[in-house]
């Protein structure tokens, strides 16, 4: 029996997006990793020396079971004990607005890695926005068979919130890519006030600030 | 089934020169250096394998046993008759494929199925050890296993694996042979003896010495065994490896045999029964002594005493870990795998955690736990492919 090695195609696009900023033969982990997904194929097709960090059991079993090291754990606690500098990349995929404290994980992720790639749902999105304004219900994104009282998803944030928290934490941006409904990406640095109305995701690539 | 004392007190002691497996005596040109200071030596170790080096003897999986096995993992015990002690997961055909791997299960030293221990005579004065032997650590205990496998030519093992006190001798072997070791799998265990740990051993230890029969040590000279001692430590140590919803499922407080209670002291409820059953069949197949020593050795277990910081003891390793636990582990419970998790991220090292939900207790790992195979044969596996090795 081989590893299954899942194709570029199988990757969810926020996953291939994050994917492509990482270059081979580095050291990545990837925090809140599923089902091991985005490292099988870093470790698979991009020689990758990739770790995850994963809360529900399920997961942890998959990734294992799968030959993936990845340890059962929970980023709000966990990320203290990894010392600066260890990862060339830290990955978040559509993991911050689980986080108890996004704003202690942001600046573990900027020390663990020297490079921090986070991906968000953007809660400004219009069809979001509509949602609210229309129907009169919070919007649930991204976690089908979740209702507002059972979602995992404790801290939302929208584009613009997100970049004004790595302003105030002193982040570099280093890439943003804003994701529409479709998954094409477009690149942003600055986020104004239409990119944060039209685009579902956005990925972006974080470091320490350089002042 | 209620054990009755001169039922007890009238087993024999265990002849061990005649047990199968292999036996291998380092002389006094190779005496072992222990922690506590002593060159010991001559010293015997009793071993047993499974399947066969393969031709760059890269194959080879060393099995760690907890305090009360031995090296009988896979097969028929000689003594009690009972399925080796992890027949759940070696064997040929099953997780740890003795039709794949060379499987080593080692008698740890001051054991009592072969090894050098406190039963053994002491070539120096032609007498029984007793408490004239060392006090040994799981260090010693590596180091003899180390020494074995110099004796067998194998450089580099596949895989160390073991729970409890053999999940610590994992670690022992991974911090102080780390190239000799190219994947680990410390299985509920802890860098540590706990503070409860150590007291529930000393009930144990005080057990064994408050019978009479003990002799300040000296029971095999005299024709004695402290049976009953030992039973009781046991028994007690017994309640540990499991959790209070498994002996609830099993037992509640249904009565033995019986349609209500007798107001005496009998076992009128079944768990006691089992327990003085596990009690019997104890004392058949371990010396007390052994049991006075290899609790020790665990209670000083210490990594983080030993190197400053738990990480430093694992600081560059190329080691792959597996750390395993159970949800109802009460003797090693998650937070102390979870500080071994949090050190092997510090040291850098390449680890997989993984915390097994089950509800019967540290012996769990004995056990056929589905989840927990599952993850293990996954990292075994995978281990094998960046090893090199076929897999499955």
């Amino acid at each position: 029996m081989t590893a299954t090695v899942r194709a570029r195609a199988d990757l969810r696009p926020d996953l291939q997006h994050i994917a492509d900023m990482i270059a081979p033969n580095t050291r990545v982990l990837d925090i809140g990793c599923g089902d091991g997904a985005l490292l099988e194929y870093l470790v698979h097709s991009r020689q990758c020396d990739g770790r995850g960090v994963e809360l529900s059991q399920a997961g942890v079993h998959a990734c294992v079971s799968h030959g993936l090291s990845v340890i059962q754990g929970d980023a709000d606690t966990d990320l203290e004990h990894y010392p600066d500098q260890a990862f060339d990349y830290i990955v978040l995929s559509q993991t911050l607005q689980a986080m108890r404290q996004p704003r202690a994980v942001l600046s573990h992720l900027v020390r663990i890695g020297r490079h921090a790639i986070v991906s968000i749902t953007n809660y400004g999105y219009w069809r979001t926005r509509l949602s609210l304004v229309i129907q009169g219900r919070m919007p649930i994104v991204g976690e089908p068979g979740h209702r507002w009282y059972d979602s995992p998803n404790i801290h939302l944030c929208t584009t613009r919130d997100f970049l004004d928290l790595c302003k105030e934490l002193d982040l570099a941006v280093e890439r943003g890519l804003s994701i529409d409904r479709r998954g094409s990406a477009r690149p942003v640095t600055m986020i104004d006030r239409l990119t944060n109305l039209r685009d579902e995701q956005g990925v972006f690539m974080l470091a320490r600030g350089r002042r | 089934m209620a054990a009755t004392p001169t039922r007890l007190a009238a087993m024999p002691l265990l002849a061990t020169d005649t047990l199968p497996g292999h036996r291998v005596t380092f002389g006094q040109d190779q005496a072992l250096k222990l922690d506590c200071g002593v060159m010991l030596a001559p010293y015997t170790i009793a071993y047993q394998t499974y399947g066969t080096l393969n031709a760059d003897r890269s194959n080879a999986i060393l099995v760690c046993h907890a305090l009360t096995g031995d090296q009988f993992v896979a097969e028929t015990h000689p003594v009690t008759g009972r399925p080796g002690w992890w027949e759940a997961v070696v064997g040929p055909g099953k997780l740890i494929d003795t039709q794949r791997f060379f499987v080593i299960c080692v008698n740890v030293l001051g054991g009592c199925m072969g090894t050098t221990g406190p039963r053994e005579i002491n070539p120096a004065n032609g007498k029984v050890f007793g408490l004239k032997f060392p006090v040994i650590t799981i260090g010693d205990m590596v180091r003899a296993q180390a020494k074995l496998l110099d004796h067998l030519g194998i450089d580099q093992l596949f895989c160390v694996i073991g729970g409890s006190m053999g999940g610590m001798q994992v670690l022992e072997w991974a911090s102080k042979y780390p190239k000799r070791v190219f994947c680990a799998v410390p299985i509920a265990c802890a860098t540590y003896h706990s503070a409860q740990n150590i007291a529930f051993h000393e009930v144990g230890r005080q057990a064994i010495m408050a019978d009479p029969n003990w002799c300040g040590g000296n029971y095999i000279p005299r024709g004695k065994n402290p049976t009953k001692g030992l039973a009781v430590a046991r028994m007690a140590a017994h309640i540990t490896y499991l959790s209070e919803a498994a002996l609830t499922r099993k037992f509640g407080r249904r009565l033995q045999e019986r349609e209500m209670v007798t107001y005496g002291f009998d076992a009128d409820f079944e768990v006691e029964s089992y327990l003085r059953h596990q009690g019997i069949t104890f004392v058949e197949r371990f010396d007390a002594n052994s049991y006075l020593y290899i609790t020790r050795a665990m209670d000083y277990f210490d990594m983080e005493a030993e190197h400053g910081t738990v990480a430093k003891a694992f600081a560059d390793t190329t080691v792959r870990f597996c750390v395993i636990s159970f949800t109802s582990d009460w003797l090693f419970p998650t937070s102390e795998s979870r500080e071994i998790v949090h050190a092997l991220n510090a040291a850098g090292a390449n680890v997989s955690f993984v915390e097994i939900a089950t509800d019967k207790g540290h012996d769990a790992f004995l056990l056929d736990e589905p989840e927990f195979h599952k993850t293990l044969d996954g990292f075994l596996d995978g281990c094998c492919e960046h090893r090199g090795l076929p897999r499955r």
